[in-house]
């Protein structure tokens, strides 16, 4: 072969090897098995979110094959990785829902990124139950989406008692993703809220979910003299506000929601940083009820030694759910699995006892965690 | 009043490191007339080299911190140098055009190796040189932010004494008028356009490693949305001119800075490119740019 034959022979070759697939697997078993879907950001900007409420997933999946499967068949995890880019969960979902036939979709944490399926599976009638996305959008798509945890108007509310009875803020400053809508929903939550409770909101400024440099819109906000700031983003970007903010010499507390939940979290920041810093979200590990601390153990034992966050134990208790309204149907066809995952009610799980309301979404305690030498600290929990 | 000077401050940092990489891609433009659009990419391996190099260099004090500059800086020379020996020598003489696809193509090929090598969560860079933050009235500075400034300074007086002062800096010069006649006069034009490459890359990564010091963050898609404003930074202060892309860079940094200081926060980067088209339609040779004439 010519010189310019073998090279593009190899270039061939080289782009074939490296051409692999983005992650994905499946949980397979012999003989008949029950295909449940999963999307979720187990790499790129939300890594974490995706990989805990993916291993709180899978720890469901396995202790109910262990203990039999449900309705007599295993449980098989279909799921795939939507790198936390729009577009790539709705390619999933489709995938999932018309190749692999799944008879329910688990997803996502994300907010943006669950109204990114929601429409595909509601007229697709395939259940779909987000682990932890709070935004109330999601659930109005329609009947067939349900979530396991709270939405943000109470997730707002509570932050802005919070700001008020814990923090003592009279005046506060608010800074909010304008790219996720989980953001710019909490954030209009916790205003609303913190005007209709007499406090002083002295700026309100946005920033872009990606961007690096928040120095200019601190500075702002500095000029403002809050008594605190509110930052209802993402942990990638928190992480580095927190730490900008601390730079430019800003020391008033700053906190936000669950979408701080993050080991990176301090990782990004620096743990000198992260003072006077805190955060709302669904589950401690630190709790003290028997279900939630058999799940800490179990998750432990499976992970290494590892602590599970809100998002593995929401993503835990979302299959358990779909399990339980499985068995009380008796069956995976539509409707009636659609009715019995609506008609749950006093479920207990690893994050406390899940009803869904009419509007399918969950009424559940929150807690308040704070950071101190590094370290997460449960601060105090707020019911609904 | 404090605002305005701390917001000026945000901005010349902010400037000072599209500067950088803007002294990049000017530098490549003035020498062989071509827009290396992988240079961004390189600015992410620089930052990627910084990271890894980091963890085996004990760390914390200023030497350190050098160490690893320099370091990566040495890895990316030897990047650059790679790359246009496999991507652009052998379409030497060929359109504009290919050139520029190819180096789109190699910048796509990096971020998309840096995904499958690194994998794509962020990550956190470690702090190279001490931190402190200096706290003059009511401004505060940040010590990352005077070694932007410092290096940026450096780079640029080293920058321009090699093209004005020494015999390689005149083989480039010579190379940017004419490469025929270069030749002709005894300059091994692959050598000197190797070199080139090599220069600029350096400053590439001497920009990851300032910009991730600045902003803790890495990921292999770091360098796009840095590299196009560096870019539009070089067009505005006029793209060849190694002053320019100080200026240009500069006055970009400010202008994003009052921009989102204002409330635009969510327009920063739709500035930079209406910066471009403006600057474009209404002064194409950049503002310290000289109009060239087409001499027929």
């Amino acid at each position: 072969m010519r010189r310019p034959q073998i090279r593009i022979l190899m270039a061939v070759a080289a782009v074939a090897v490296l051409a692999g697939c983005s992650k994905s697997g499946g949980e397979a078993a012999a003989g008949a098995t029950i295909k449940v879907g999963e999307f979720a950001s187990l790499t790129g900007k939300e890594a974490t979110f995706g990989v805990s409420s993916h291993e709180g997933t899978l720890l469901a999946v396995e202790e109910l094959n262990a203990a039999g499967g449900v309705l007599g068949k295993k449980l098989e995890l279909v799921y795939e990785d939507n790198r936390s880019t729009p577009g790539e969960s709705l390619t999933i979902a489709k995938k999932l829902i018309n190749n692999d036939k799944v008879i329910a979709i688990l997803g996502e944490v994300a907010s943006g990124r669950s109204l990114e399926v929601a429409p595909f599976a509601q007229s697709s009638r395939v259940p779909q139950i987000s682990p932890s996305s709070t935004n109330p959008d999601v659930t109005k798509i329609g009947d067939y989406i349900f979530r396991v945890c709270f939405i943000d108007p109470f997730q707002g509310k509570l932050l802005a008692g919070f700001a008020k009875n814990t923090l003592k803020a009279q005046k506060v400053a608010l800074f909010s993703d304008v790219a996720a809508p989980y953001s710019v929903g909490l954030g209009k939550f916790f205003k609303e809220a913190w005007l209709a409770g007499g406090g002083e909101l002295v700026s309100e400024v946005k920033y872009t979910g990606g961007d690096k440099d928040f120095k200019a819109q601190l500075t702002v906000i500095k000029n403002a003299k809050p008594d605190a700031i509110m930052v209802p983003g993402y942990y990638t970007d928190v992480g580095l506000i927190v730490a900008q903010a601390r730079q430019l010499g800003i020391t008033v507390p700053m906190f936000g929601g669950d979408g701080w939940e993050a080991p990176e979290l301090i990782q990004i920041a620096g743990a000198e940083n992260l003072v006077n810093t805190y955060y709302s979200t669904h589950f401690s590990p630190s709790s003290t009820d028997p279900l939630a601390q058999k799940f800490v153990a179990a998750y432990k034992a499976k992970y290494s030694g590892k602590v599970p966050d809100a998002m593995a134990a929401l993503g835990y208790d979302s299959v358990m759910v779909l399990a339980d309204a499985i068995k009380r149907a008796g069956t995976t066809d539509e409707p009636k699995l659609r009715d019995a995952i609506a008609a749950t009610k006093d479920f207990p799980g690893a994050t406390g006892i899940t009803t869904l309301d009419a509007n399918r979404d969950a009424s559940k305690s929150a807690v308040i965690i704070t950071v101190k030498d590094g370290k997460f600290q449960y601060l105090e929990t707020v019911a609904p | 009043m404090t605002e305005l000077l701390q917001q000026l401050i945000n901005g010349l940092a902010l400037g000072a490191i599209y500067a950088l990489i803007a002294l990049g891609y000017t530098m490549v433009y003035g020498v062989l007339r071509f827009i290396n659009f992988a240079h961004s990419d390189v600015f992410m391996v620089g930052a990627f080299a910084g990271y890894f190099l980091a963890r085996a260099v004990p760390g914390g004090s200023a030497l350190s911190g050098i160490a690893v500059l320099l370091g990566a800086m040495a890895i990316c020379a030897l990047l650059g140098v790679i790359i246009e020996k496999l991507a652009y020598r052998p379409l030497r003489g060929r359109s504009t055009l290919t050139v520029l696809i190819t180096a789109i193509g190699v910048s796509l090929l990096l971020q998309n190796l840096g995904q499958r090598i690194f994998g794509a969560n962020p990550r956190s860079f470690p702090s190279l040189f001490p931190v402190h933050q200096f706290h003059l009235g009511g401004v505060v500075i940040s010590s990352a932010q005077i070694l932007v400034f410092a290096v940026a300074l450096v780079l640029l007086f080293a920058l321009r004494h090699i093209v004005l002062h020494t015999r390689v800096g005149t083989a480039m010069r010579a190379l940017s008028f004419n490469p025929v006649a270069a030749s002709l006069v005894g300059i091994n034009n692959d050598r000197i356009i190797s070199f080139t490459f090599a220069l600029g890359s350096a400053l590439a990564a001497a920009g990851g490693i300032l910009y991730a010091s600045n902003y803790p963050s890495i990921d292999p898609l770091m360098g796009t949305l840095p590299g196009m404003k560096a870019f539009v930074a070089a067009v505005l202060g006029g793209i060849g001119n190694i002053a320019g892309a100080a200026f240009g860079g500069l006055a970009l940094g400010l202008i994003e800075t009052i921009v989102v200081a204002f409330g635009g926060s969510t327009y920063r980067d739709a500035v930079a490119f209406a910066v471009l088209i403006l600057i474009l339609l209404l002064r194409p040779e950049g503002l310290l740019g000289k109009r060239t004439a087409e001499k027929v």
